[in-house]
């Protein structure tokens, strides 16, 4: 596992409020326990300080799954 | 009392009136700010004042808020600046009267976009900063205007009303994640947006404030300061009205 990887997985633990290990593909806003709006702004804030980025607006809507979030970061220079 | 030791704040707006006295109040409060208008010139002075007062140096951003480019360019430098935002002070607005039926599109637009959709952009922007330290206070300026309407002013008005509604459901969003968001909503104040009032509905005014004067900016910004602190830690969603009695 890369170290951005593992900085994404402990991103979207720490937005979340779930543990490490219950971070996986399958992760889906609004469907996955945990992940509703509100902790989908504390995903986007915890996301923004790990990464030293700020993530627009349209990719703040656009980030509904873990594999859609890596996809986006990619625009933003980061690589997995 | 300091009420904003250690603190980090952003104000809007900056550059004169309400925000220049919010600013030096801040800072004589203990605060370390980060100031925006539309230019410098007015800011450098604003930061002067503060650096005389405090000894503190703040840091200075151009930006206009009504042009969406310009605010991103604003909270990338923010974000450059501080991981940190503790407050922020949407105060940045304009006034372009008009009666009903002389209110051009681009009128409409320029004060939406400006006294709006800003507030609302950077309450987004902040709130973000704000949540990972899971506390945080935004305080947003609205006028008397968009709780009573004023001939004249349809557009500010409808602007400064909107402002209220964006405040208090902010407000619900943002309180589980231990974020305040108020309005101060002030009266008749003595600063250059008032110069241009023609005397005779200035003096209509003047009889429809119950304490008989105008307000100053230092008073207004005393209130935002106060919100902006712990001092209401329990304080959210709520409009201060700072008017002199003129809205009872």
């Amino acid at each position: 596992m890369s170290e951005n990887e593992k900085k994404l997985r402990e991103a979207f633990a720490s937005g979340l409020s779930l543990p490490e290990a219950d971070i996986n593909e399958d992760l889906q806003y609004a469907t996955s326990q945990g992940w509703d709006s509100i902790a989908h702004m504390a995903l986007i804030a915890s996301l923004d300080s790990t990464f030293d980025i700020m993530i627009d607006t349209d990719d703040v809507i656009d980030l509904s799954s873990y594999p859609k979030a890596r996809e986006i970061l990619t625009k933003y220079g980061i690589q997995f | 009392m300091i009420i904003l030791e250690g603190t980090i704040g952003w104000i809007t707006g900056a550059s004169r009136g309400i925000g220049r006295a919010t600013a030096v109040e801040a800072a004589r409060q203990g605060a370390s700010l980060i100031l925006s208008a539309r230019t410098v010139e007015g800011l450098e002075e604003t930061a002067l004042e503060i650096e005389q007062i405090s000894g503190a140096r703040s840091r200075i951003i151009a930006c206009d808020v009504g042009d969406q480019n310009s605010l991103k360019a604003a909270f990338k430098e923010v974000i450059g600046h501080t991981k940190k935002l503790d407050f922020l002070v949407n105060n940045a607005g304009i006034l372009r009267d008009a009666i009903l039926g002389m209110i051009s599109g681009t009128q409409i637009e320029e004060v939406m976009r400006t006294n709006l959709f800003s507030v609302i952009h950077t309450m987004q922007f902040a709130s973000r900063l704000m949540m990972t330290h899971k506390s945080g206070s935004i305080v947003n300026v609205a006028s008397i205007i968009g709780r009573t309407g004023n001939e004249g002013q349809v557009v500010y008005g409808a602007s400064k009303a909107a402002v209220l509604g964006a405040t208090k459901s902010a407000a619900r969003e943002l309180a589980p994640h231990g974020i305040r968001v108020n309005a101060v909503a002030p009266g008749v104040i003595d600063t250059s947006m008032i110069a241009n009032i023609p005397t005779p509905k200035m003096q209509d005014l003047m009889r429809s404030i119950k304490m008989g004067r105008l307000g100053k900016p230092e008073e207004v910004a005393k209130v935002i300061c106060m919100l902006a602190s712990s001092y209401t830690s329990y304080v959210t969603g709520q409009v201060v009205g700072v008017d002199g009695g003129m809205w009872l």
